[in-house]
């Protein structure tokens, strides 16, 4: 427990309300976090908690309602007013310059300068190396962004909002696209920042999170304050059901797999990354119909650029992809697609979705070709619409409304419109790049009980995730990916985390060069 | 949201029209009676609202055509080079084409847009294949567009005796509305007695107009219900998301030029065959395309509101040209005045179009401007 401050309430929020246009995003909110502490927001995919912090950091107004900081109200019209007030927060998608420098990024627009209005960069520089080691928030300073790991870049985002005296920190789903070593040390992190008497508020779905760093939690549903709760007086079940409103179970249910005969078969697949250096080296896999194959391994490892090779929007350099029989090595994603593969892609804001189209036109990203969905060239927005209805109904995609733009939509709620499209195209092969991310538990489950149902139906799902939990639970057999090749495959009943956790260090690879 | 666009672009127009009176009392001249004059130079006569019709059609089409490009992505600098190809072009084939009337115009027409696409093309093929970017290209090919079109204005054949000009169009080839019969016995018996027609139909007004309408209502349509428009959309808000669903980019790149050009293409063919008749050799560009850009930027890249904001640009134009001959304001000041009043309806817009654009980058959610 942090040594907390109770008389010293640093924000309060009170009836807080927001609305776009007819839709109530925020009701009646209150929240109190005192000085010293970390106070998570737990909540559903649109329940509400980034809109309800944006009000807080000043990009939103709120329809009604009050803002307290120290004690004091406070109009918060701009994010100006915030920093000012000592609000920092980093956003759920990080907003980085990628071209300059961790230093120039983390001065950006709050240069100190010189005589003659010369920026002094070796003085920032001196100060941002002073901050991280106070708060062992460790960086290299002189780096391009673009060159860094996502979790630096993360670190690069605080030390932002440290460098604007930030004391209240806003985190957004600080840990969504971290690997489990990096969210270990951004719990350590948040630790050390909560000692020397900062606050955080973090926006997570990840329940242990929130049991290892959180000393409350404020739990909201559909818009509305559900409670608020002393962390350790709780179990991670009792949170879950708070958040949904139902019993959710972690364990995902699943009978025995009836494997069948291989339907996707890399054979030798060598792949280029973007700096034109092997990433993928001769990586050879098969996988069957009716089971998941899960690939366990630390980001970096060639992953993202397996998937972009095996559909189509990669070049392959050598070997194979067979798919039922057909060679697909370097067709187009279209040929690929309509051979039999669908994909989830990591990235969905990047490859997943077109953010300016509706919800509709994004359910037809890959379809809208095809009937029913245009005859000879000319959509067919009733049945475009439909059709649409028809899927966020099943996927409870929220709010349910087939005109609304995808980008306005909640990051988990994003996610499942891409799900509903990919899985509706009812592929042989499902290729699920970090199904989950960003997803909340109920959510999570329900997106696990779905690839299953693929796997039940008699089709392949290619799984690759960061979560090693997920990976564990979900998979048939497992593969360890390092280095650009798989080091092992192994049933998922007999793997135990130890061994895979070994091999994703790399540890396999260094017994077979031997 | 659509009111709200609309008071927006209202208080911007409002707003530009006063700083341009602060340039012209700057400049010495009383900006109500310039205005005053603007106004009547342009709706007092049907005559002058002719003739603002004639010079807004141009812009309608180079708008659409910059617009259209826009909405793909891409940013098409080029509509002068595409213009001055399609006029070009119609030229030649009015010309030298011994057609009969009505098919003449059509092949002449078809003609300056199947060669100002295949223009545009160019540029689209060059950032498909190569990845040069089409501003670049676009703008060395409105100057290698200027010299060729000199060159073949030069051609023997084709040059006008001791004019710096082509041959004149053949009258089977004109568009003109009523040409024939307003030069008739009949004709000019008619008009004497109906003084609005006559005055209106004065200046050479012509089907290029009608043409433009039918234009924006036709890539409004492609782009909002054919799996055409849903492709060029896709690649132009998200290029990574369009190629992830199986949608060929480099394809609808050059798909997208060839029909930003032609649309250009189609703005000189009707310039030719309604009004000017003839290819002169130019000096410097004309600006059809330059405007267009404006045009496009008023209208927010939509098609339709292309038509009212390209008349708004033509009408201060002609309007502005009116204040020269009346109260001696020198060129120079009248087109700063315009550039003025421009630049204050479009900056809104423009910055709009940035901040959604590095919103897009950074995957911000943008908020719903109710
Ligand atoms: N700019 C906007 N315009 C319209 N609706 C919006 C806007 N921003 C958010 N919403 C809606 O408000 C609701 C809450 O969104 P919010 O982003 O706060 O959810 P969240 O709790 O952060 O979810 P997630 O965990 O998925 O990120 C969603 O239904 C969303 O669609
Ligand atoms: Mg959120």
């Amino acid at each position: 427990m942090n040594k907390i401050n109770f008389d010293n309430k640093v924000i309060e929020m009170k009836n807080i309300t927001k609305k776009f246009g007819d839709f109530t995003a925020n009701e009646n909110i209150d929240l109190t976090v005192h000085k010293g502490e970390i106070h998570a927001l737990l909540g559903e995919n649109g329940a509400g908690k980034t809109t309800l912090m944006n009000v807080l950091y000043g990009l939103y107004e709120p329809t009604s309602g009050e803002v307290f900081i120290n004690g004091k109200k406070v109009d918060v019209t701009s994010p100006n007013i915030a920093i000012k007030s000592g609000i920092g927060m980093v956003h759920q998608h990080f907003m980085l310059v990628e071209t300059f420098t961790v230093v120039e990024n983390i001065i950006l627009g709050m240069e100190e300068t010189s005589n003659f209005g010369v920026i002094d960069i070796d003085k920032a520089t001196k100060k941002v190396e002073e901050l991280s080691k106070k708060y062992g928030l460790y960086v290299d300073p002189n780096a391009k962004v673009q060159d860094i790991s996502v979790g630096m870049q993360q670190r690069v985002e605080i030390l932002k909002a440290l460098y604007r005296g930030a004391d209240i920190l806003i985190l957004d789903e600080p840990t969504a696209v971290l690997t489990p070593q990096e969210i270990e040390e951004i719990i350590q992190i948040m630790k050390n920042l909560t000692e020397q008497g900062k606050t955080i508020i973090i926006i997570t779905h990840k329940l242990k999170e929130i049991k290892q760093s959180a000393d409350y939690c404020t739990i909201i549903r559909r818009g509305k304050k559900i409670d608020t709760v002393k962390v350790d007086d709780v179990t991670e079940e009792d949170l879950a059901s708070m958040m949904v409103g139902r019993e959710v179970s972690f364990k995902v249910d699943k009978k025995d797999p009836e494997i069948g005969d291989v339907v996707l078969e890399i054979d030798k697949l060598v792949v280029k990354d973007n700096r034109g250096l092997d990433i993928v080296k001769e990586l050879s896999l098969k996988l069957n119909k009716g089971e998941i194959l899960g690939i366990a391994g630390i980001d970096g490892n060639g992953q993202s650029e397996l998937l972009e090779a095996l559909t189509g929007l990669r070049d392959i350099e050598s070997g194979k992809v067979i798919l039922d029989g057909k060679d697909i090595t370097n067709l187009s994603p279209k040929e690929i697609m309509e051979s039999g593969m669908s994909h989830i892609p990591e990235d969905r804001q990047k490859r997943g979705l077109v953010l300016d189209f509706t919800v509709a036109e994004n359910m037809i990203l890959e379809n809208y070709h095809k009937e029913p969905f245009s005859q000879r060239g000319r959509l067919n927005h009733r049945i475009i619409s439909s059709f649409a209805k028809e899927l966020i109904e099943k996927f409870d995609v929220r709010p349910q409304n087939d005109k609304q733009i995808a980008g306005a939509l909640s990051g988990g709620n994003q996610q499942k419109v891409i799900l509903a499209r990919e899985i509706s195209n009812d592929p042989e092969v499902l290729i699920a790049a970090q199904p989950t991310r960003g997803l909340d538990v109920g959510a999570i489950e329900y997106v696990h009980r779905f690839l299953v149902d693929q796997r039940d139906r008699g089709k392949a799902v290619l799984l690759i995730s960061f979560e090693l939990d997920e990976v564990m639970n979900l998979s048939d057999r497992i593969g360890v990916i390092f280095d650009g090749r798989i080091v092992d495959i192994m049933d998922a009943k007999k793997a135990d985390e130890k061994t895979i956790g070994y091999l994703m260090a790399g540890g396999g690879a260094e017994d077979e060069s031997e | 949201m659509n009111q709200n666009k609309f008071i927006e672009t209202f208080i911007s127009i409002a707003l530009g029209l006063l700083v341009g009176a602060l340039v012209l009392l700057i400049s010495g001249f009383n900006p109500v009676e310039a205005y005053g004059i603007m106004f009547k130079g342009v709706f007092s006569n049907p005559k002058y609202i002719g003739w603002t019709i004639i010079r807004s059609t141009p812009l309608i089409l180079t708008g659409i055509s910059v617009a259209f490009a826009f909405r793909t992505g891409l940013f098409n600098i080029g509509a002068e080079g595409q213009f001055i190809i399609g006029s070009l072009v119609a030229t030649l084939v009015g010309y030298f084409a011994k057609l009969p009337p009505i098919i003449h115009p059509i092949v002449a027409i078809l003609a300056g847009c199947i060669a100002a696409g295949l223009w545009g093309g160019i540029a689209g093929f060059l950032k498909a294949k190569f990845g040069i970017h089409e501003v670049i290209t676009t703008i060395m090919l409105n100057w290698t567009a200027l010299y060729f079109s000199n060159f073949v204005v030069f051609w023997k054949p084709f040059k006008r005796l001791n004019r710096d000009a082509s041959e004149r169009i053949l009258d089977t080839a004109r568009i003109n509305i009523l040409g024939k019969w307003k030069a008739s016995e009949a004709g000019k018996a008619f008009l004497k007695n109906n003084s609005f027609l006559k005055d209106f139909l004065n200046p050479p007004i012509n089907y290029g107009f009608l043409i433009a309408i039918l234009v924006a209502i036709l890539v409004w349509y492609i782009l909002k219900n054919t799996t055409l428009g849903y492709q060029l959309r896709a690649v132009g808000y998200n290029r990574d998301a369009a190629e992830y669903g199986g949608i060929n980019i480099n394809r609808n790149l050059i798909v997208s030029m060839m029909i930003a050009g032609a649309i250009s293409g189609l703005a000189g063919a009707t310039q030719v065959l309604g009004v000017s008749r003839e290819t002169a050799v130019l000096a410097a560009m004309e600006g059809y395309g330059f405007d267009g850009i404006a045009v496009a930027l008023i209208a927010s890249n939509n098609p339709i509101a292309c038509i009212p904001a390209a008349l708004l640009f033509g009408g201060l134009k002609y309007g502005g040209s009116k204040l020269q001959p009346t109260i001696g304001a020198p060129m120079e000041v009248i087109n700063i005045t315009i550039g003025v009043i421009v630049f204050f309806i479009a900056m809104p817009k423009l910055i709009q179009m940035i901040t959604s654009l590095r919103g897009k980058k950074r995957g911000v959610k943008v908020e719903d401007t109710k």
